[in-house]
Formats: C-alpha cells, sequence, structure tokens
C-alpha cells in the first residue's frame, strides 16, 4: 500500500437485484486528490461514492479507507469518522437550527461540549460565509445557504476526505457559484475529495483526475485538460457533446 | 367541536326534562337527581370510577407506547431475522380479541408463573393494564413504522455521516420529526385504550363501568345510569380531544418557527 492513499477500491461489484449497477471498478485515491467523476444518469457515480462511506453495501470486491477495511467489523464506522458527505438534497435536520445542525454530530459522536462545539459550528459559518444563520432553520435558508450549511456540518467532524454527491444539481441556477465557491476553496486548502457532477467548469479548475463512468463501469479517466481536449471513447464523446451543448 | 357540544347538552337536558317530569313513565331520573340524598351518593359513587378508568388508561398507554418502540424498531432492520420476531408480534397479537386476553392474562398467566418457578399475583389493576398495554401495542408499533418510515431515508444517512450511532440517529434524527405526524394517530390509539378499559369491568375492576353495573343491580334503573355512563366517557374523551388537540398546535408552532 502506498503511504499517502487514502482510497483504495479494488474490484467492486453491486447489484440491486437483477440490475448491475458496478461492475469491476477500481480506482485509487491519494491524499489531497481532488477527484470529479461524471456520467449519465443510471451510470453508479453516485452508488459508487456511497460505498465508500457505506451507506450502500457492495457485492464482492474491497474498499479500504485511511487504511481501514470497510468490510472489518465496525469498519463503516470508523470510515465514517473520516469521511464528510454532502447530499443533492442537502438533508439537513429541520427540526434543529443551523447551529444545532452543525454541533449534533460533534456533540453527540464526538463528546464536545456545548461551548466548544458552538464556536467550532461558528468558525465553519463563517467560512462558508453566512454565520448572521446560526439561529435559522433550514426551511428559512435558500438552497444555495443550506447546501452551505450542509458542508459546513460535515466540516465539523474534521473529516479527512469529503465526498460530494451532486451538491449543485438540486440548485436554482444563481445559487450554484456560491457553492462550487465554497468546495473551491475546500480543494485549495488541500482537501481530498470526490466529487459526482455535472459542473465541467469546477472540473477544469479543480479536478486533479475526471473519472467517467457509463453502465457501471469507468470508461475513462485523467487529467481533465487531457480527457477534454481528447477524449478516447466513443460513449465520453457523446456524453460531453450533450452536456456541453449549451 | 363546540356545536357538537351545544347538540349533546341540548339532547341531555330534553332527556332530564322528560325522564324526570314522566312520574309513570320509561324514564326514572331520580336514581341519579341530585337534589337528593340518594341521587347524589349514587352520583358520587358512579363519579368515583373516573380515576381508576384514567390511571387504568393512562398506564396502559404509556407500556404501549415504549413496547410498541420496542417491537417496531426491529421490524423496519434491512435483516428480516431481525424483522421477523416483530412481525410475528404484530401479526399475533393483533388477532387476539381483548377479552379473551383480558381472562387469560387476568386467570391464566398467574399460574404459568407459578409453574416456571416465579408465583405472582396479579390484581384486576395490573391484569386489565397489562393486556390492554400488550393489545394496544401492535397497533401502536405499526403507527410508529408508518411515522418513522415517513421520514426521508436522506435523514438517517446524514445523521449517520456525522458520526452518530443508530440509536443517536432516532434519538436526535428522526424520532423528534416522526413524533409531529404520528401524535394524530396515536391519540386515536389512546381514545381507543380508554373506552376498552371498560372491560376491566369483567374482573371486577372497581372503574366506571363496572360501578355502573353494581348500581344497575341494586337500582334496577339501567337506562339512566347507563346514560350517564356513556356521558362520563363521552366527557373524558372531549377532554382527550381538546389536550390533543392544543398539543399538536404547540408542536406544529414549534415546527414552523
Amino acid at each position: 500500500m502506498c503511504a499517502d492513499r487514502v482510497i483504495e477500491i479494488t474490484a467492486l461489484d453491486k447489484s440491486f437485484g437483477d440490475f448491475q449497477v458496478l461492475t469491476n471498478v477500481n480506482l485509487d485515491v491519494s491524499l489531497g486528490e481532488r477527484i470529479v467523476i461524471c456520467g449519465p444518469s443510471g451510470s453508479g457515480k453516485s452508488t459508487l461514492i456511497r460505498c465508500v462511506n457505506g451507506l450502500e453495501q457492495f457485492d464482492s470486491g474491497s474498499i479500504s479507507v485511511d487504511g481501514i477495511s470497510l468490510s472489518d467489523p465496525g469498519g463503516v464506522d470508523r470510515v465514517r469518522a473520516e469521511v464528510g458527505m454532502v447530499f443533492q438534497q442537502f438533508n439537513l435536520f429541520p427540526h434543529l437550527t443551523v447551529l444545532e445542525n452543525l454541533t449534533l454530530g460533534p456533540m453527540k459522536a464526538r463528546g464536545l461540549s456545548r461551548a466548544d462545539a458552538d464556536a467550532q459550528a461558528m468558525q465553519f459559518l463563517e467560512r462558508v460565509r453566512i454565520p448572521e444563520q446560526a439561529g435559522k432553520r433550514p426551511r428559512e435558508l435558500s438552497g444555495g445557504q443550506q447546501q452551505r450549511v450542509a458542508i459546513a456540518r460535515s466540516l465539523c467532524m474534521k473529516p479527512k476526505i469529503m465526498l460530494f454527491d451532486e451538491p449543485t444539481s438540486a440548485l436554482d441556477p444563481e445559487m450554484i457559484s456560491e457553492v462550487l465557491d465554497v468546495m473551491v476553496e475546500l480543494a485549495e486548502e488541500g482537501m481530498t475529495m470526490l466529487v459526482v457532477t455535472h459542473e465541467m467548469g469546477f472540473a477544469r479548475k479543480v479536478a486533479d483526475r475526471m473519472v467517467f463512468m457509463d453502465g457501471g463501469e469507468i470508461v475513462e479517466s485523467g487529467p481533465p485538460a487531457a480527457v477534454f481536449e481528447a477524449p478516447k471513447s466513443k460513449r465520453f464523446r457523446d456524453f460531453l457533446d450533450k452536456i456541453l451543448q449549451h | 367541536m363546540t356545536r357538537s357540544i351545544k347538540v349533546w347538552v341540548l339532547l341531555c337536558g330534553v332527556l332530564l326534562v322528560a325522564g324526570c317530569s314522566g312520574s309513570g313513565g320509561t324514564w326514572g331520573w331520580y336514581v341519579i337527581d341530585p337534589s337528593t340524598d340518594q341521587g347524589m351518593n349514587n352520583i358520587r359513587f358512579l363519579i368515583g370510577g373516573f380515576w381508576a378508568t384514567i390511571l387504568l388508561s393512562l398506564i396502559a398507554a404509556a407500556m404501549s407506547m415504549v413496547l410498541g418502540l420496542v417491537v417496531a424498531l426491529p421490524g423496519m432492520s434491512s435483516n428480516r431475522w431481525v424483522r421477523l420476531p416483530s412481525r410475528v408480534y404484530i401479526e399475533f397479537i393483533r388477532a387476539i380479541p381483548l377479552l379473551p386476553m383480558l381472562f387469560w392474562v387476568f386467570y391464566g398467566l398467574p399460574v404459568v408463573m407459578r409453574s416456571l418457578g416465579m408465583p405472582i399475583t396479579i390484581d384486576a389493576f395490573w391484569g386489565a393494564s397489562i393486556t390492554l398495554a400488550i393489545s394496544d401495542s401492535a397497533f401502536t408499533a405499526e403507527i410508529y413504522r408508518a411515522g418513522i418510515q415517513s421520514i426521508p431515508k436522506g435523514q438517517t444517512e446524514a445523521s449517520r455521516t456525522v458520526g452518530l450511532s443508530y440509536t443517536q440517529t432516532m434519538r436526535y434524527g428522526v424520532l423528534p420529526q416522526a413524533i409531529r405526524r404520528i401524535l394524530p394517530p396515536l391519540a386515536n390509539q389512546f381514545i381507543y385504550i380508554v373506552k376498552m378499559s371498560a372491560f376491566a369491568s369483567v374482573i371486577g375492576m372497581q372503574e366506571l363501568t363496572r360501578r355502573a353495573n353494581e348500581l344497575v343491580v341494586t337500582e334496577y334503573r339501567p337506562l339512566e345510569i347507563y346514560t350517564l355512563l356513556i356521558l362520563e366517557y363521552l366527557v373524558l374523551v372531549l377532554i382527550i380531544s381538546f389536550f390533543v388537540r392544543w398539543l399538536e398546535r404547540k408542536m406544529g408552532a414549534d415546527e414552523s418557527r
């Protein structure tokens, strides 16, 4: 095992009933690496990153994160402690205030005092530029603000790796950039990131590696400049044509 | 709701007047006429059952709510072997009529326990409480399940990704949201318990129905006494409805704050 390799996915297979969602997926991620995964809907890209923190179980193959195998007893919980996740639908807790959303994990799972958790939460809210919303409920916020709260909530757990599952797909167009800006900053600070997105501008700007998936397989991967200039497979070319048309 | 109360009050008034004025008729309200000593004594005796009915209902409902949750949670597991006992319990308990179950618990359970070397005595109060709780818990469990499953899966996933355990996820993430949806059907169940508590009379518990029965036997005025009995339950249920509506408003306000 290479020392700075934080995620190792080997020969991963998964199916929902008869439908094979992932077929022999292999992917290694180094510390600090930013990977953008794209592909048509149903290509298995969300399922793949959901496997990384154990939200989905896989049928065969292996995943290890920071040297911890997900198949080990208690492995899932230890991996989740290292991995943050941001969802398409934000999944904030509607019955809690923004601040309480951020402090729930640190207080209950990490045993931080309320004062410490509050202080840390405010620090991250400032980082995503919405400290003034701390006392509000999620529903009072715009979609872009909610997604930034969700990012801050993940960061409060001090993860080594961040997973983003189509973080801007549920947002109105004018709010996409405020979320992407926060993600770009996070990338610049050296966070290891796996991002499922169709935002090709973001991919060009921050990705070290683009991964294109189709039909449950990784069809192509490489540095964005190279794969955008000269996509090797027809499937990737067709996909790029479709999403770059407008 | 206020309108239905008015209708009932009017109806009772008419019955009362008709009953008291008709000397040789079919009504004999004298039996519970508060202006006479005998009538007042009878009313006191009947109303004296309120406390037992309320206490029995509250304890049965509390036990049923805990038991229902204990049954419901494994029922939502993705593992079918964890799910199975919950399913069997619900199907089995739901199929047993309350009265036979009450007889079984009151007369049979002490025998079973004694044969197992754990001699216990079950009085009428606890016999009725346990039976009502068990019988109701199958329904409570289904209510919990529906409520919890109505909370989007993303809430559980988000809780797990911020490091919460299963218990913490339920306690802080899912149940506080589910409780608002569960409350109205749970209140229905409570009203059901209050009414079913009347069965406790057959094993001799001194609650509303038992007292009415006893008075009927000595006074031979079933119509008047049972009319009052029905009104007693009506008042009890209306008070509960009122309280639940207040609670719902309060929680609703809390959610939209």
